[in-house]
């Protein structure tokens, strides 16, 4: 029996009608319902919805053998685990973010807010730039209107919400997309089941391409 | 009296019984050490979490990280020299997972001296007998850091691409490899390269041959060949296929030089057991000499295929005040006879579980 942890939400929905393309359908899955936990016996898997950046912490704890969660969270968290797929869903970019009128002119202390405090520290520390963090847990947009920051460090899908607040994309820092990861000693135990989902998902992200 | 003892305590039991019947000694290491040692070796600690603290001469010790260095100052040299010890140890870290101090309990032994293809084979060939002492399930991986780092070589000196490029290696991720190349300038066939190396690991006889086809340089032939070697020896006593190659399995390199070992246990989800060939650590020490050991990670041991017992004692005696201390010591006696557990209150406690009451 595989365990996958699912990201809860659209992209976890998306996720699974790869895994079911790929044959590994639990149409119970599908209920509308309170349930957390699907299992289809017959094709030995068995499926749980967590919090997205729970994710990895599920998988690397052994709870799940194999999970999907996005570049960020493991960028975020670095979790020692195996990340052996880009699925090429769930596609947006880390990036720093301002007001549109704002200038970083390198002679003060920059004030950054983030939910991604790991990923603004080493982006900033890789520019040799001080910087003063501000973890915050939500509505990051707000900080550099009521000028909490000067900039956020924050995921940008379409840019829709920063257009709307008057702010902009001042510079990317990476690609995010959604990734298979797996339970290091899991891998060892069931290598054949979770290689074979991997190569029936490769053929999946060849046809989102 | 070995029915009392936690998992965890039989297993150190039986490892320590499985080293001296290979003439290990055991080594016992103090608590607190000058902190000089280790923090000239703090990346083979992995980081630099050492709990220290200043004596009442004003001298830094250190509260003992790691058992390894403390047996390589310890070691003596010679040709044809070998020490072989044994260790049970708890050492005191920072988790890498939540980051906070930790007690680890490890039992482990190294094999520091003149070494051969042999004494290599022991250490593997120990690992491997530690892990089947602890459960059936489970499996040995090697790798190999002159085939690593033989690899990086033919493909970039660029060291900063050469970290990145491992952690692929690391994570099994070849589908990082090309955007990676591409931020190098690392051309098609030196990519292609690195790609098919992370898909080759499994059982030792196909993957060797899978490196040997491999054009790489040299040093990488030369290390197969080494690797060959060895576990041929080792196959000869494994037939089961829970020996396997997998060179995600990543070391330090600039302490690390050979082979490097991980183990599993199918139920736990970390790495229990790390080992390795650590020549360069040695070298950077001042020592002429070769090492080779492994440690278990015992305290991820704890409750491993332990059923919670469902009762604390067998019996819950209870007395009232008048009752004649005598007539409890003869009760317990008479009950402990029996081979049952007891214990002796005037209330029924209330985090106290029994399987049968007794009044008197």
């Amino acid at each position: 029996m595989i365990n996958v942890a699912l990201p809860k939400g659209r992209l976890g929905e998306k996720v699974y009608k790869m895994f079911a393309l790929c044959g590994y359908d639990c149409p119970s899955i599908l209920e509308n319902n309170r349930k957390l936990i699907f299992e289809n016996e017959e094709k030995g898997v068995r499926y749980f919805w967590v919090k997205p950046s729970d994710v990895s912490i599920y998988v690397e704890r052994g709870a799940a053998d194999i999970g999907v969660c996005g570049k960020d969270i493991l960028l975020e968290y670095e979790p020692d685990v195996y990340e052996l797929l880009d699925l090429n869903i769930g596609k947006c970019r880390m990036a720093v973010a301002g007001k549109k009128d704002f200038y970083d002119d390198n002679t003060q202390t920059l004030k950054v807010a983030t939910k991604f405090v790991n990923i603004a520290k080493k982006y900033y520390s890789g520019k040799c730039r001080d910087i003063d963090i501000i973890k915050l847990n939500g509505s990051i947009e707000i900080a550099p209107i009521l000028s909490l920051s000067d900039v956020i460090v924050d995921i940008v899908e379409t840019g829709t919400t920063l257009k709307e607040n008057n702010l902009e994309v001042k510079e990317e820092i990476f690609p995010i997309s959604a990734r298979l990861i797996a339970n290091k000693s899991s891998f060892k135990f069931k290598t054949k089941e979770i290689e074979k989902i991997a190569e029936f998902l490769v053929e999946q992200v060849k046809d989102n391409d | 009296m070995i029915n009392y003892l936690k998992n965890e305590e039989k297993i150190i039991l039986s490892l320590r019984s499985l080293y001296s019947k290979y003439g290990y000694l055991p080594y016992k290491m103090n608590k607190f050490e000058e902190y000089d040692l280790y923090a000239k070796n703090k990346e083979f600690l992995i980081g630099d979490g050492v709990i220290t603290f200043t004596d009442t001469h004003g001298k830094l010790l250190a509260l003992k990280p790691d058992v390894t260095l403390s047996i390589i100052k310890n070691a003596t040299e010679g040709k044809g020299t070998k020490n072989k010890v044994y260790y049970s140890e708890n050492v005191y870290r920072i988790s890498g997972k939540t980051r906070e101090y930790k007690e680890i309990m490890q039992t482990g032994l190294e094999c520091v001296g003149d070494l051969d293809l042999y004494d290599t084979y022991e250490v593997v060939t120990l690992a491997k007998k530690s892990l089947e002492a602890v459960s059936e399930s489970y499996v040995l991986e090697i790798s190999h850091m002159g085939i690593l780092s033989s690899l990086l070589d033919s493909v970039s000196a660029n060291e900063e691409y050469r970290q990145e490029a491992l952690e692929c290696i690391k994570k099994k991720s070849k589908h990082e490899i090309k955007a990676l190349s591409q931020k190098y300038g690392i051309n098609e066939a030196k990519t292609k390269l690195l790609s098919d190396f992370i898909s080759i690991y499994g059982e030792p006889v196909s993957v060797i041959s899978s490196l040997e086809k491999m054009n790489v340089s040299e040093d990488f032939a030369l290390y197969t060949k080494e690797l060959k070697e060895l576990t041929s020896l080792l196959m000869t006593d494994d037939k089961t296929g829970k020996i396997r190659l997998d060179f995600s399995i990543v070391n330090d390199m600039n302490y690390y030089n050979g082979i490097v070992f991980n183990g599993f246990l199918s139920g736990v989800s970390e790495c229990v057991l790390f080992g390795g060939r650590y020549d360069k650590l040695l070298k950077k020490m001042g020592k002429g000499l070769a090492g080779v050991g492994f440690a278990i990670y015992t305290d991820l041991l704890e409750g491993f295929h332990e059923k919670q017992n469902a009762y604390d004692v067998d019996v819950l005696l209870l007395y009232s005040d008048k009752t004649a201390p005598s007539v409890i010591k003869n009760e317990i006696e008479r009950l402990q006879k029996e081979n049952k557990s007891v214990s002796a209150q005037k209330s029924i406690p209330s985090k106290l579980r029994y399987k049968e009451k007794i009044e008197i």
